[in-house]
């Protein structure tokens, strides 16, 4: 039997009053590649935030890797939308990519030798080697959006979340980030669970295995399975 | 000319604290940049008065009065400004003048007069004694070892809290030693250019360093740089003009920062045509 690497239970909570999330329920299966999709502000990233143990909620029970949210950053790799953060940090996607491994390590710990041969395979894998020693300013937004998948992909997780991989990026590197994506899982076999959120049903729907989908209307909890 | 200056005692020590100084500024200031916490760091600053009003009050050296009171400060700030239901920007303010007007009442309810108040405000490095000397050293030794041990940490932090948080870092205890780390550096700063222009001097050094810099560390080794050429050259020009040093440091750093801004808007414009 597969494990099951998310259970959410009756989810259910509240932001400045209004319910965002009301009673969801889904599970994600080891090697799944599940896509969360719902129209914009119908709580997507706020249940990704609650799978990353940083949102609290009202009611229900979600447990990641059989443990609370939260309990388990070693298992997991995050790709957050690229737009929360400073581009004129002086930084270069070497040392961005070698964050990834910050789960890994404890703290007063230096990186190692085993930390950057991971942050360098983490680049190849995303197509990132001739740009190693660019600093993050001069990269374009489809280049910066593969750093950050190398990112996650350093700490070598068992379960990786995306945040809108797809929200403003050119039409062109729309299907490479994709593809990127289906590459890995080929890659990777059954070792890597993948959870997408996005708003972009359609173009989803090709890549992944399972759908949730967040309907605020209806309050109603959709599902299928691709085969 | 420089023999002669040094001749001095008195210069002698302005130098050295400028050169000290420099180092927990250009480091420190650097992460202030970075993560954009200025505003925060000037709260801290000017709340920090009140420790000078204090020491007035109990007749202690007013440095190490300072000490408690900006890390008191830098942690009511920090906190307050996460998880009060009031707006960051609300709480600092607030907190700002409350410990200024703590400042002014100390001094106003202690008997007689308060001789060099005028240097801790807007600094005076021409008479910054050797005890200070010693205590500024031991700040950046401090200083400088935390940054060392915990570069990863303040790294990500300042890149991306989120981030850092998902990672299992304790980012709250983080984010308040980071904080620490800055009133230490306004403790150091005060006898150089003063509570009021502390916020200067940390964050210009920095904001110009990280034109020319790929990385957070080249960033603070240029910062540092930066920050000695700024105070040795204001504390010269000061010295040779009988002018104030606190202000001339600054107006120094101040007007370097916007020539080569301008100098940048300039060039940006030739390009164009």
């Amino acid at each position: 039997m597969k494990m099951q690497v998310i259970a959410c239970n009756q989810l259910s909570l509240e932001l400045g009053g209004s319910r965002v999330l009301d009673g969801v329920t889904f599970c994600v299966d080891e090697g799944d590649f599940v896509g969360i999709v719902g129209p914009n502000g119908g709580g997507k990233t706020t249940l990704l935030r609650v799978m990353l143990g940083i949102q609290t909620f009202d009611s229900g029970k979600v447990s990641v890797f059989g443990k609370p949210p939260g309990q388990s950053p070693e298992k997991i790799g995050y790709v957050p939308q690229r737009l929360f953060f400073d581009r004129s940090f002086p930084i270069s996607v070497r040392e961005l990519v070698l964050m990834g491994r910050l789960p890994k390590k404890s703290v007063f710990e230096r990186y190692n030798a085993v930390d950057r041969a991971c942050a360098d395979e983490a680049m190849h894998l995303a197509g990132l080697e001739t740009l190693m020693e660019r600093r993050i300013g001069n990269l374009s937004g489809g280049e910066l959006q593969r750093v950050l998948v190398a990112r996650a992909l350093a700490g070598k997780p068992e379960l990786l979340l995306l945040d809108e991989p797809t929200s403003s990026i050119d039409p062109e590197m729309k299907t490479t980030i994709y593809d990127l994506m289906a590459h890995l899982r080929a890659r990777l076999k059954g070792n890597l669970t993948m959870v997408l959120v996005s708003h972009d049903t359609e173009t989803i729907s090709h890549y992944v295995t399972k759908m949730v989908n967040l309907n605020v209307t209806l309050n109603l909890l959709q599902g299928f399975e691709n085969h | 000319m420089l023999h002669e200056i040094l001749a001095f005692d008195f210069m002698r020590n302005a130098l050295i604290a400028a050169l000290l100084s420099s180092i927990a500024c250009g480091i420190i200031g650097s992460y202030v940049v970075v993560k954009k916490i200025g505003f925060i760091s000037g709260g801290i600053a000017h709340t920090a008065f009140g420790g000078i009003g204090l020491s007035y009050y109990l007749g202690i050296n007013p440095l190490s009065g300072i000490i408690p009171f900006s890390l008191a400060a830098a942690m009511i700030i920090g906190v307050l400004g996460k998880k009060a239901h009031v707006a960051e920007d609300t709480a600092i303010g607030t907190l700002w003048a409350i410990g200024m007007a703590v400042g002014v009442i100390f001094i106003g309810i202690t008997p007689g007069y308060a001789p060099d108040l005028f240097s801790y405000l807007f600094g005076n490095i021409l008479t910054v004694p050797t005890f200070d000397l010693w205590m500024i050293l031991l700040l950046d030794v401090l200083i400088v070892a935390l940054v060392w041990l915990f570069n990863k940490e303040f790294l990500a932090i300042s890149f991306d809290e989120e981030y850092a948080e998902v990672s299992g870092l304790p980012t709250m205890g983080l984010y308040l030693l980071m904080l620490a780390l800055i009133a230490l550096t306004v403790v150091i700063m005060v006898r150089v250019v003063g509570i009021v222009m502390v916020i200067a001097l940390l964050t210009i050094p920095a904001a110009l360093a990280r034109t020319f810099s790929r990385s957070l560390p080249r960033m603070m080794l240029v910062a540092v740089l930066l920050s000695a050429l700024f105070s040795i050259a204001g504390l010269l020009l000061s010295f040779l003009l009988d002018i104030a040093s606190g202000a001339t440091i600054i107006l120094v750093a101040g007007l370097t920062f916007f020539g080569v801004h301008a100098w940048q808007w300039i060039t940006a414009l030739m390009k164009k045509r």
